[in-house]
């Protein structure tokens, strides 16, 4: 560990530290209601939005409403988005001539980019027109990521209202999410990129002549990346403008845009816990969570940067100086930008997948084997380490809820959250929760080794290509939508079957989190005693650390023997 | 023989529709059918391993299953020996039963088991009573023992709070007619057996809640083991050597990840439970009751019986104006000499004690003592021309008048400061004079406050109910350090009360004994009614203590607390255990495929197979070695909640993480010692 991995993660984690309060505050008044009165600059469009769609900003829905919106706005943003894609042949903003996308991919590309999941099986720059990618992929980007803080919010609602039976208005809640919270930081984040030269424009793709060989021409694919790239970033989505990401010089040119794309993809499902905290009238119970979600992120952040500076070991036979110091940052640079280095790959690679994000700036399939195992594992323990915007907390509040419930059993008295009790109802929405993404990612897995289209698809022989298939399920089951590459996946046979794992790991656990929301709304608060068991203090958030790890390592420790450990072993 | 019955029991346990409602065990006796399958098999054609091995795993898989049942039972038969012995006084009786209830009315004998609710039935000393009843004519001292173990007579009497009679109870003296209030077999007494056997006992909120958790892991741990398989015939193919991981392999890891040891051990746990409620002599009527105390908030006790001895003591003599101290206490003890009630007593005591007064022989004195009526109010004693009196000020201010005396002013004020204080003045009067005042006092139950300051901290706030004065409540609840009181506590009062409470979401909890605590009893969610209340009482609260002690309601909660603290903990353990597992049975079951996997054999196991041998045997025996705490229940100090927390996290989820290794590394060194795989 170099002293410079040291500055640069601590400095990472000091500007997100610092943003967490400001804007987690701004976005509790934004659901509070109080920042917006529906008038002022903003107001204008939310009445507006409000009329045109016939929203009735009184209406209170109780969770089988809220849910049924959810469902149905979903579906709605999938058709529309498979019919876009079928038919941008013939639709306007396509310089390139693109021919429609084939039915199995257009149907895996609409359930990835409204599950907030952004699985990529697609080459975005050889087969997606600028239209499709804008009107398409860019609004699902805001919207997707409005739905999953929609229900987040809906929950909290559920832990501090007391004997009511409804938890909000979803549509209001969507509208002031992309209106007051998602639209303002992406055009914040994309002007700064755009002045760090990220490309933002509706050119046909350049040719240019090669250097080196003149008489070879090399194909510049062009298009308004920077607005789709800060919201791909902040909203958790990931899908890239382009195919490799923002490994791509014309998605993130510099070390700054390098920074600013990193710190964007933890910066709201950091700064929702002190939302959490504040909706909930104690904001040490939302630092609580954070610093649980720290205290798992940091040590896998620093193994990851640890493994991926050891290098590779089939190369000390060649005497190549591997060794990473001050002046080259050595290690396994195979599938890593020059201009990021290990720290920064290795910093990207562990918040991409601790936030449900999934965009790179480096491929995962060429890491260490036990350098992989980190973003692996930080998908599987379920997208809760900051996860998704909205879906991360909601699911970390359900790991608090199990977490409580085994707290409350050991102290001797009915266990209760903020308050409320936590009862059979809960536990089993809880209980579904955990078994949905488990059950997909093992499942699809286990499929898919089995069979004859599943196995094809592996490139890699050995415990290698296992792993690319059970990070795929991963990343698909708990929406990261993160590819370890290597794995051909833009077939019919992993179109359709990822496709059924990002629809089900998304709804499947949104439903049962609104339940909880519902159940919560109803019930009683219990007053705080000397008997209540404190959910913020430090032995509370080890328990949950505990729980979310033993349950994590006890579900996955197996496929992940057969994969990265039996790959590492081997390689000795 | 407990031992022999349970063991039987345990076997006739195996009966999959029996086990089918805990999923846990379940699962383990399908993976031993499964094995045991195997086993057969690997008899007569090529098995997928050596018979030996699938026999002994499959044999280590029943006791395992055995053992959770062996736990069940143990629990189940405490609790039958003693509802044996409860049936045994529910004999088939001969009842005379009346046509009216007037004890000269026409009787005819008829079978017990045939009498209905509302029969009359008459029962005469040496008689056992036929069922619940109310007494409508008749006096008669009655012989409980058979519900409450309390072999003294108690005095059951038409009218008043103690007219409510027990099915299996037997009459000693004098005779009752009674009003039959329930049909055969749903009788006190029925109720009891089945609760006692735990027939009828529901599952819990928070047993419904634990059961799913478990549920759930078991599904999961299904999926990571089932899913195994694929992956494992998949490494095959891919490395090219060795072979896919077994079926007896895959079902020993299912079997030990999934929370066996929990599984096995809750509905052992919930009857201990429920055990030890009859053993502190409490009867609940359901598991909910006994949950729900560990939950509770808010205490209602009663002041007196509960927080003070049940008697006020004179703590002071004030003599009036112009009198000499030790003149008052003279004629004080003089006037209680014949006083038998505990006021009177202890005002001879304090003569002797403070003024070294001696007790003067009652036959030397001569005198005629005038008893307490409810008319006069007053008592004391006629001797050498002497006429002492004491009662109530007021009873005494009228007795001087007409005497002709005068009552003077300061010591009206005396007995308004007493009053003030929280005492009871008594005044004493020799003929038209009067000569001073006693104080009696509240006497607060010594160690009581202490219990209070327990209870605080686990969070229960207590209420002393009253129908003291406010000021008289207020000096009692001082000094028994009780949070709050309700004082001139009437049952509209107790049960507003007891509303406002809940309505604020806590738990209430209270005791109670007569008709008019019922209503409030039937609100509280936590009532304890007394054996020696009323049916009405006692069909309204959700336990009933036999002992009629107002203090069990702490014990009340420290039991329903264990129980809760027992299942937590043991879940806790169950699945820190899971980590060592892995470790065990992972290197062992790939050994062929990636060898180099021994990494993870951290335990340095001798053979993959005494690895795997070894995980499933202590993850049977470990059922057995926990039965004893999960029948006694684990330690419980009122303490903070986090506190609590604390330790038990350190001794059952770290320890339940580290002990297994330690046990896994044993068998399997004592398995290679005797040469076994």
């Amino acid at each position: 560990m170099t002293i410079d991995t040291i500055i640069q993660i601590g400095f990472y984690m000091f500007t997100l530290l610092c943003l967490v309060k400001p804007l987690g505050y701004y976005m509790a008044k934004v659901y509070q209601g109080k920042f917006c009165k529906t008038d002022g600059v903003f107001g204008i469009f939310e009445r507006g939005i409000y009329r045109f769609c016939g929203i009735d900003l009184e209406e209170d829905m109780a969770w089988q409403k809220y849910a049924l919106s959810v469902l149905w706005f979903s579906f709605v943003s999938i058709v529309f988005l498979y019919i876009l894609q079928r038919l941008q042949n013939i639709l306007p903003l396509n310089p390139q001539k693109f021919s429609g996308i084939s039915s199995d991919s257009s149907f895996n590309t609409a359930i990835s980019f409204v599950t907030n999941t952004n699985w990529q099986g697609y080459s975005a720059e050889i087969s997606m027109s600028y239209l499709t990618q804008m009107i398409g992929l860019g609004v699902q980007n805001f919207l997707s990521a409005a739905v999953g803080m929609s229900v987040l919010v809906a929950l909290i609602r559920g832990f501090v209202r007391c004997s009511e039976k409804t938890i909000g208005n979803f549509w209001v809640d969507l509208t002031r999410t992309v209106l007051y919270i998602l639209i303002p930081l992406s055009i914040i984040l994309a002007v700064l990129l755009v002045s760090e030269g990220v490309i933002q424009n509706f050119n046909p793709y350049k040719k240019i002549q090669m250097i080196e060989n003149p008489e070879k021409i090399q194909i510049l694919p062009m298009g308004p990346a920077a607005s789709q790239i800060s919201i791909k970033q902040l909203g958790t989505n990931g899908g890239g403008f382009f195919n490799v990401n923002s490994a791509h010089p014309f998605e993130n040119p510099t070390p700054f845009s390098n920074f600013l794309e990193m710190l964007a993809i933890l910066i709201i499902p950091s700064a929702l816990c002190y939302t959490f905290g504040f909706m909930v009238f104690d904001t040490k119970q939302g630092w609580a969570l954070f610093t649980a979600m720290m205290i798992i992120f940091i040590p896998m952040l620093f193994l990851c940067c640890f493994f991926e500076q050891q290098g590779n070991p089939n190369f000390d036979s060649l005497s190549v100086d591997q060794k990473s110091g001050l002046l080259q940052s050595g290690g396994n640079m195979e599938g890593k930008e020059v201009r990021f280095g290990i720290t920064n790959s290795a910093i990207w690679a562990t918040a991409t997948t601790a936030a449900s994000n999934g965009s790179v700036n480096s491929m995962h399939d060429s890491y260490s084997p036990l350098g992989g195992t980190v973003p692996l594992l930080l998908i599987q323990l379920g997208e809760i380490i900051f996860g998704g915007a909205g879906s991360g907390l909601y699911g970390m509040i359900v790991f608090a809820i199990i977490a409580v419930f085994a707290a409350g059993l050991m102290v001797g008295r009915t266990p209760e959250y903020l308050g409320k009790k936590i009862e059979p109802f809960e536990m089993k929405m809880s209980s579904l929760v955990i078994i949905i993404p488990a059950a997909l990612t093992l499942l699809g897995t286990a499929v898919s080794v089995i069979t004859k289209n599943g196995v094809n698809g592996i490139s890699n022989p050995g415990p290698h290509g296992f792993t690319e298939v059970l990070y795929a399920f991963s990343s698909a089951a708990n929406n990261n939508g993160s590819s370890f590459a290597g794995l051909s996946s833009n077939t019919v046979f992993y179109n359709i079957i990822l496709a059924i794992a990002m629809f089900l790991g998304r709804f499947g656990i949104i439903i049962p989190v609104l339940a909880i929301a519902g159940s919560l709304a109803r019930k009683k608060h219990v007053p705080v005693s000397s008997g209540t068991l404190p959910t913020s203090n430090p032995l509370f958030i080890l328990l949950l650390v505990g729980v979310i790890i033993l349950i994590g390592a006890l579900t996955f420790f197996p496929s992940i023997a057969l994969g990265p450990i039996a790959e590492q072993v081997l390689s000795k | 023989m407990n031992i022999k019955r349970a063991f039987i029991d345990s076997i006739i346990k195996l009966n999959p529709f029996y086990l089918i409602r805990k999923p846990v065990m379940f699962v383990v006796e399908i993976g031993s059918i499964l094995t045991t399958s195997l086993f057969l098999y690997s008899l007569f054609y090529n098995g997928e391993e050596p018979p030996s091995f699938i026999l002994a795993v499959s044999i280590w898989l029943w006791v395992t299953v055995l053992f959770a049942n062996f736990a069940e039972s143990m629990a189940e038969g405490r609790g039958k020996a003693q509802a044996d012995s409860l049936r045994n006084t529910r004999k088939d009786l001969v009842s005379k039963k009346l046509s009216t209830p007037v004890l000269k009315s026409e009787s005819t004998l008829v079978s017990s088991s045939s009498l209905k609710k509302g029969d009359f039935v008459l029962i005469e000393a040496g008689d056992i009573i036929p069922g619940d009843g109310e007494v409508i004519v008749g006096v008669a001292s009655v012989n409980e023992s058979a519900v409450t173990g309390e072999s003294a007579p108690v005095i059951r009497e038409s009218g008043g709070d103690r007219n409510s009679v027990t099915g299996g109870t037997l009459v000693l003296s004098d005779w009752l007619i009674i009003k039959l209030t329930t049909n055969q077999g749903e009788a006190f007494l029925d109720k009891m057996i089945s609760m006692v056997e735990g027939a009828k006992r529901q599952k819990t909120p928070n047993e419904i809640a634990l059961d799913i958790l478990l549920a759930s892991l078991t599904i999961i741990f299904l999926l990571a083991t089932a899913t195994l398989l694929p992956f494992s015939i998949f490494s095959v193919t891919t490395s090219g050597k060795g072979s896919p991981v077994t079926l007896t392999t895959l079902v020993s890891l299912l079997v030990c990840l999934i929370p066996t040891t929990i599984g096995g051990l809750l509905s052992a746990i919930g009857i201990a439970g429920m055990d030890r409620m009859i053993q502190a002599n409490i009867i609940a009527m359901s598991g909910r009751a006994v949950e729900a105390a560990g939950d509770v908030d808010v205490l209602l006790l009663d002041k007196t019986g509960t927080i003070t001895l049940g008697n006020r003591q004179a703590s002071e003599f004030i003599p009036a104006y112009g009198i000499n101290k030790r003149t008052l206490a003279d004629t004080s003890q003089l006037a209680s000499i014949a006083d038998e009630t505990p006021e009177g007593r202890s005002i001879v005591i304090l003569a002797k004690e403070k003024y070294g007064i001696r007790e003067c022989n009652i036959q030397e004195l001569d005198a005629t003592f005038i008893p307490f009526s409810a008319q006069t109010r007053i008592s004391g004693i006629n001797c050498k021309g002497r006429e002492i009196r004491k009662g109530s000020a007021d009873a005494i201010y009228e007795y001087v008048k007409n005497e002709g005396g005068i009552i003077p002013t300061d010591i009206k004020l005396i007995v308004e400061e007493i009053a003030r204080k929280g005492g009871t003045p008594l005044v004493v009067a020799e003929k038209e004079k009067i000569m001073g005042v006693i104080q009696l006092t509240d006497i607060v139950k010594g160690g009581i406050k202490e219990r209070f300051a327990e209870l605080r901290n686990m969070g229960i706030k207590t209420i002393m109910i009253t129908g003291d004065n406010p000021l008289t409540a207020a000096a009692v609840a001082a000094e028994a350090g009780v949070d709050d009181f309700l004082s001139q506590a009437t049952p509209e009062a107790k049960l507003k009360l007891i509303r406002e409470y809940q309505a604020g979401g806590r738990l209430v909890a209270m005791t109670g004994d007569g008709t008019n605590d019922a209503p409030a009893l039937a609100q509280a969610d936590v009532a304890v009614a007394m054996n020696t209340g009323t049916l009405a009482a006692k069909e309204a609260g959700n336990m009933i203590d036999l002992d009629s002690n107002p203090t069990k309601l702490i014990e009340v909660v420290k039991i329903g607390k264990q129980l809760l603290m027992t299942r937590g903990s043991l879940t806790t353990f169950s699945i820190s255990n899971d980590v060592s597992k892995y470790f065990a049975i992972l290197p062992a079951a790939f050994a062929s495929t990636y060898p180099m996997l021994s990494v993870l054999n951290i335990m340095r196991l001798s053979t993959p197979r005494s690895a795997i041998l070894s995980a499933v045997i202590f993850n049977a025996l470990i059922i057995i070695c926990l039965i004893p705490l999960a029948l006694r229940g684990i330690k419980y100090r009122p303490v903070e909640a986090k506190i609590l927390l604390r330790k038990n996290l350190l001794i059952y989820g770290v320890g339940g993480l580290f002990i297994p290794f330690i046990g896994i590394k044993a068998i399997d060194m004592l398995l290679t010692l005797l040469h076994i795989f």
